[in-house]
């Protein structure tokens, strides 16, 4: 059977020639081989993919406790300016400039074609100070586009002395609840500068897997201090990359690179949302043109949700088909839901097949399986709205 | 009964002419959960090395190579419904397919248990 030397799995992707060298790690990787982590490539490093407890257990355990992750390898940086939301407005449709102290906002960086360049994480920490985390796959972009865009009148510095822990789960506010002042009450979509057991850390109450939780920025020299203080409370289980995948997946959250690019736009990606009535209104942001007419005609192919009907799951660039056999589009990202008990899947199809409901069949190694698309998320989303 | 070890981690029990094939305990292993199973159906003309079955596990599906040539007489069923036997019974009750071997002599280039323990040994 095709099992691949980097991940245990039949994954098709070329083995790296010299893998232990040419790879970053991050602050925990000690930590992740002490715990029995499964290390493979991603973005460029060595992360966790899974530890001894296995994909499917992690990801339960993260929608029954809590689970703590290291998204280290993601980028932070902060903005500063007299008013760098005006300034980072001309990079993203988002309503930036409406962000009040404190608050956190997730929106994308567009290109002229309204494509997507990659989507962040958007903290305002100060009236002249914004904060960002993006995509460790994007980073080196993301961060000189801003140079270039933004450079002459912002002081942009990348924060790449800093790790970030995400804890994510059900009792996550609970673990939470004793290591800072507020904690529990901390709404969602929110950033506080607090103190972890003498950690400067700068936690906001968002993830990446529909349940509550907190990530956590925070001095790479003390990150595996805050990490193995965390695995010591109740209910912490160290989560790998896999169950990362498929959590945000039955939470219907997009994967940059696979759901969303440089060819689709916030409309076609289904994330219209980001875009604030004032911004839809007066645009100013790279794309704004074609962003603006989907938004006002509709777009000519949407991200949807999708149920294979059977078991087998439909992977990353399965075929969509309509009833008559005809390709009408391509799955971006599927696989198993563990906590759906079945297979789940996103993809991209034309409008007229885009409500949910609407029957489609799935080229599964040459066989047409029949599938339905279904609403978003596939599990309900937990946040604590305070 | 005479059983045998491909480098790909299948596994083979010959009685005969006829032939049973799953996967090793190394494999499921390394695959983690399973959630899906496609065994081949009855009928099917398998040669040495084609694409048999298909194993899922969260993250990714792979491919099972039938370790010899043969007609497929019958798929597991149960592992459809139970997908998850593969990880609690992979030599035994998770068998993938039945075959009747039509080039037998295939298998004198398969290893046997102590070949394959040392093989996996090495892997380590």
């Amino acid at each position: 059977m095709g099992l691949c030397p980097k991940c245990d799995s039949d994954c098709r992707e070329e083995p790296l020639s010299d893998p232990e060298t040419t790879l970053l790690t991050t602050p925990l990787d000690a930590l992740h081989r002490e715990l029995g982590g499964k290390m493979v490539p991603f973005a460029g490093y060595a992360m966790p993919v899974q530890y001894p407890q296995g994909v499917l257990g992690e990801h339960l355990h993260t929608r029954s406790a809590a689970g703590l992750f290291d998204v280290s390898h993601m980028g932070q940086a902060t903005i500063e300016a007299d008013d760098p939301a005006a300034l980072l407005e001309e990079l993203v449709p988002g309503d930036i400039k409406g962000l009040g102290v404190g608050r956190t906002r997730y929106s994308v960086f567009t290109n002229e074609a309204g494509g997507i360049l990659d989507d962040l994480m958007i903290s305002k920490l100060a009236p002249g100070k914004l904060f960002l985390v993006v995509n460790a796959a994007c980073k080196d972009a993301d961060f000189a586009h801003l140079q270039a865009r933004l450079g002459g009148r912002a002081d942009i510095r990348v924060l790449a002395d800093r790790a970030l822990l995400a804890l994510q789960g059900p009792k996550a506010a609970e673990v939470m609840a004793g290591l800072y002042d507020g904690a529990e009450a901390q709404p969602f979509m929110t950033i506080r500068e607090a103190g972890v057991a003498g950690i400067p850390c700068l936690i906001t109450r968002s993830g990446y897997t529909g349940e509550d939780g907190y990530e956590i920025s925070v001095p790479a020299d003390k990150a595996e201090k805050l990490a193995r203080l965390l695995l010591g409370l109740g209910g912490v289980k160290p989560i790998g990359l896999g169950a990362r995948d498929s959590l945000r997946l039955e939470a219907g959250l997009c994967l940059y690179g696979s759901d969303i690019d440089t060819t689709t736009t916030p409309v076609e990606g289904a994330i219209a949302w980001i875009i604030g009535k004032r911004r839809r209104e007066q645009g100013g942001y790279p794309g704004a043109d074609t962003v603006t007419r989907q938004l006002a005609e509709g777009a000519p192919r949407l991200r949807v949700g999708i149920r294979p009907l059977g078991r087998a799951p439909a992977r990353a660039h399965t075929a969509i088909t309509d009833l008559d056999g005809t390709v009408i589009g391509e799955v971006t990202s599927g696989g198993f839901g563990p906590s759906v008990d079945g297979p789940v899947a996103m993809g991209y199809v034309p409008a007229a097949f885009a409500a949910p409901g609407t029957p489609l069949r799935l080229m599964v190694r040459g066989k047409a399986l029949e599938a339905a698309v279904a609403p978003l998320p596939f599990v309900p989303h937990h946040y604590f709205k305070g | 009964m005479t059983t045998r070890f491909t480098k790909d981690h299948e596994w083979i029990k010959v009685e005969g002419s006829a032939g049973t094939v799953g996967i090793t305990d190394y494999a499921q292993h390394a695959l983690g959960d399973i959630v899906f199973v496609e065994p081949p159906e009855a009928g099917r003309v398998l040669k040495q090395g084609d694409d048999a079955a298909v194993v899922e596990s969260v993250k990714a599906a792979s491919e099972v190579y039938s370790p010899v040539s043969g007609t497929v007489t019958e798929g597991n069923a149960a592992l459809a419904d139970q997908p998850a036997l593969v990880n609690e019974s992979p030599e035994d009750q998770a068998w993938f397919y039945k075959l009747t071997l039509s080039a037998p002599a295939e298998l004198d280039q398969l290893m046997d248990r102590a070949a394959y323990d040392a093989y996996v040994k090495g892997l380590e």
